[in-house]
């Protein structure tokens, strides 16, 4: 590969593409839907000796997570991806990795859970694993797949870091969307992703031990110190980055703000969704109405902190989430942004809009009626739902 | 006790072998091995029946790791020249 | 030319209908165009009715649903008319392209629409040049008359680096021939 070059890909490829220009020395992983494509170009890339890596084949997520681990801690530049029931089946091991600081890249095409069975896209798989200890991003469209895994590796082995990242792009919606994706000449990501500087390899010569107990006399310590790297790992994963949006071109911040300024109403998103939003924040505008748009890009850790700030000025949020957290406030973003903006004075109203569930197709016309409805708290200035699905057949919920 | 700033790094152990100075011998708590070199053959059975290897191999003879022993009484009951006998701690103190 | 284009297409599993999606976008994006080029995010199952999309616009595209109101709807299964609403959503200034061995005014007497309707026999031409009925690549060609979307070139260009040797070949020729035989 000589300059970069605009390459027709989907999601899926921009992420195997991504992958194969950061010569990871492992992957490790077992092919689902929607994530196949990754694993398919991967190991094609292997075989026709593009791609110096060791391909484990694994017998389930289970195993292809453990091998990643170990390879991980050995020194190697690590790479895995799954989706739904595969991110669920590693959960076990998805703790491990992250308590051993091993930086272990990650993609998930998102997809929802079972039952009933379904292949297409939601986000309970990650949401799901939000507590496991991973940084997460989410990215729109197929550019930021490809922009982000690249920025992964350099997150998570940054030695300010040293944790897993998971890079999620939605099922179907980016997964297997062709687009025109801006790539890197190899030796840009090169420049800016030097090979791994391991800081404890598995190593006979310098011997150490990983994963042994920690007795109630350790272990908060020793999980305390994971939380402060983590809460620390913010400002890290910035700098990084500023850095890739100078070297590269691009605009790229850990929440996005669309048309906020004098915005009184805000629609939070995560995800492909932002997409769509931002077309119906555009019609809204042209009709006179006061609404922006914050994108969070990222969730893990949670950028308290510039939500505060950058939700300071509205009257209402309306939280799109793309799952749902059964028997508590709709889903979990939604809670979550509740709960920074609490001790807020002057905080807005936060209602959430749990949509998009199990590949219910998001339209502009959905974030239309959040809007209005987001108009209408503000006016009477009270919530009176902690949230509504939107994208579900009957009472209670806003429209198919 | 270390803080969870000077505790090693994600509770790596990093000094290899530091398990030795974990003092295993504590555990005790009712019988310990007792030996005998006159009836020993140096038949190392129980340097190799040890779980805890507490058994220390000297050039020609073992010895008995009070530091480490667990008090299990393998040793003893794989001696094939009754050369350990167990004995009650309680007697001691 | 409008500032986003819609393009859905319909047919059946195993057609290559997301593929025709997908090279109408790999077309207009080496023509400097912004794309999306995606299946209807379904199973596929051989034989089942598919939708694929095409999205084509100078300017960023950022919606991502899947679309509703086309510019242009391409049949690749004259079959599928009587499984699916092909017209539904269909702008009345937009084009019906299908791959049939009816005339245009034919087909348009039994369809709710009033886009222009172009009909190509495309099943005849990949059977005679393709030796199999795979529409997908000769249908742009009739696209490509129809609409001028992009450039017949463009599409030449994509199945070129698409398919290999006598494949690429062949396929380029179904490309020209329902070029050259839409029937308008
Ligand atoms: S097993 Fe008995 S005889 Fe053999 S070495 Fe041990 S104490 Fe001595
Ligand atoms: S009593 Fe058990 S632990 Fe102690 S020396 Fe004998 S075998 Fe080893």
């Amino acid at each position: 590969m000589v300059a970069g070059m605009v390459l027709a890909l989907n999601g899926d490829e921009a992420a195997a593409y991504a992958v194969k220009q950061c010569k990871p020395d492992v992957i490790a992983a077992y092919p689902i839907t929607p994530q196949t494509i990754i694993v398919e170009r991967l190991s094609e890339f292997v075989a026709d000796g593009e791609l110096d890596a060791e391909f484990i084949s694994a017998e389930s997520e289970h195993s292809a997570l453990s091998a990643c681990i170990g390879a991980s801690a050995m020194g190697a530049r690590t790479y895995t991806a799954t989706a739904s029931q595969g991110l669920a089946l590693m959960y076990e091991m998805l703790f491990v990795a992250s308590s051993f600081r091993l930086p272990i890249v990650m993609s998930v095409a998102n997809r929802a859970l079972n039952s009933p069975l379904n292949i297409w896209n939601d986000m309970s798989d990650t949401m799901g694993a939000r507590d496991c200890g991973w940084i997460q991003i989410y990215n729109e469209n197929a550019q930021e797949v490809y922009d982000f895994t690249i920025q992964a590796f350099r997150i998570a082995e940054d030695h300010g870091v040293l944790l897993p990242v998971m890079v999620c792009h939605d099922g179907f919606i980016v997964s297997h969307s062709t687009e025109g994706v801006e790539t890197l000449s190899d030796s840009e990501v090169d420049s800016f992703l030097p090979p791994r500087d391991p800081v404890y390899p598995l190593d006979v010569e310098r011997p150490v031990t990983i994963g042994c107990v920690g007795v109630p006399e350790y272990y908060p310590e020793i999980k305390y110190q994971q939380e402060v790297a983590t809460k620390k790992s913010i400002s890290k994963i910035k700098e990084i980055m500023n850095e890739f949006n100078e070297d590269f071109g691009r605009n790229y911040g850990i929440i996005e703000e669309y048309r906020m300024e004098d915005a009184e109403v805000a629609i939070l998103t995560i995800g492909s969704a932002s997409g769509t939003a931002k077309d119906a924040v555009d019609e809204m505008r042209t009709e006179g109405k006061p609404v922006g748009l914050l994108k969070l890009r990222l969730f893990r850790p949670l950028p308290v902190k510039d939500l505060r700030k950058a939700l300071s000025d509205v009257k209402v949020v309306g939280v799109v989430d793309r799952h749902i957290s059964f028997g508590a406030l709709g889903g979990a973003l939604n809670m979550e942004v509740r709960a920074a903006l609490y001790e807020m004075k002057d905080r807005p109203h936060v209602m959430g809009f749990p949509t998009g569930l199990g590949g219910r197709d998001i339209r502009v016309e959905h974030f239309i009626k959040i809007a209005d409805e987001l108009l209408k708290i503000a006016e009477r200035d009270m919530l009176e739902e902690d949230y509504r699905v939107v994208g579900c057949r009957g009472p209670g919920c806003i429209g198919p | 006790m270390k803080t969870w700033d000077e505790v090693p790094f994600a509770g790596y152990i990093l000094e290899p072998g530091n398990a030795e100075s974990y003092k295993t011998g504590d555990w005790r708590s009712r019988q310990k091995p007792v030996l005998s070199q006159e009836k020993c053959t140096f038949c190392l059975l129980c340097w190799i029946y040890c779980p805890d290897g507490a058994i220390v191999r000297k050039e020609d003879a073992v010895e008995i790791d009070y530091y480490h022993c667990k008090g299990c009484g393998i040793c003893s009951y794989e001696c094939p020249s009754g050369a350990i006998r167990m004995k009650s701690e309680l007697e001691e103190t | 030319m409008r500032e986003m284009v819609e393009v859905r297409f319909h047919g059946r599993g195993g057609q290559g209908v997301v593929t025709a999606s997908r090279l109408l976008a790999e077309a207009a994006l080496l023509e400097g165009k912004r794309v999306q080029g995606f299946p209807a995010f379904g199973a596929e199952r051989e034989g089942a009715p598919i939708r694929a999309f095409t999205r084509i616009s100078s300017n960023p595209i950022r919606v991502r649903s899947q679309i509703y109101t086309p510019d242009v709807v391409v049949v690749l299964d004259p079959t599928v008319i009587r499984a699916e609403k092909v017209t539904e959503g269909l702008k009345d200034d937009g084009w019906l392209i299908a791959n049939t061995t009816k005339e245009p005014e034919e087909l348009k007497a039994g369809l709710a629409t009033k886009a222009k309707v172009v009909t190509v026999d495309a099943t005849r031409i990949a059977l005679e040049l393709l030796g199999a009925p795979r529409v997908n690549t000769p249908i742009l060609g009739t696209l490509v008359k129809a609409t001028q979307l992009v450039k017949l070139d463009s599409v030449i260009k994509v199945v070129k680096s698409t398919f290999s040797g006598r494949l690429a070949e062949v396929n380029i020729k179904a490309v020209e021939r329902a070029y050259h035989e839409a029937k308008i």
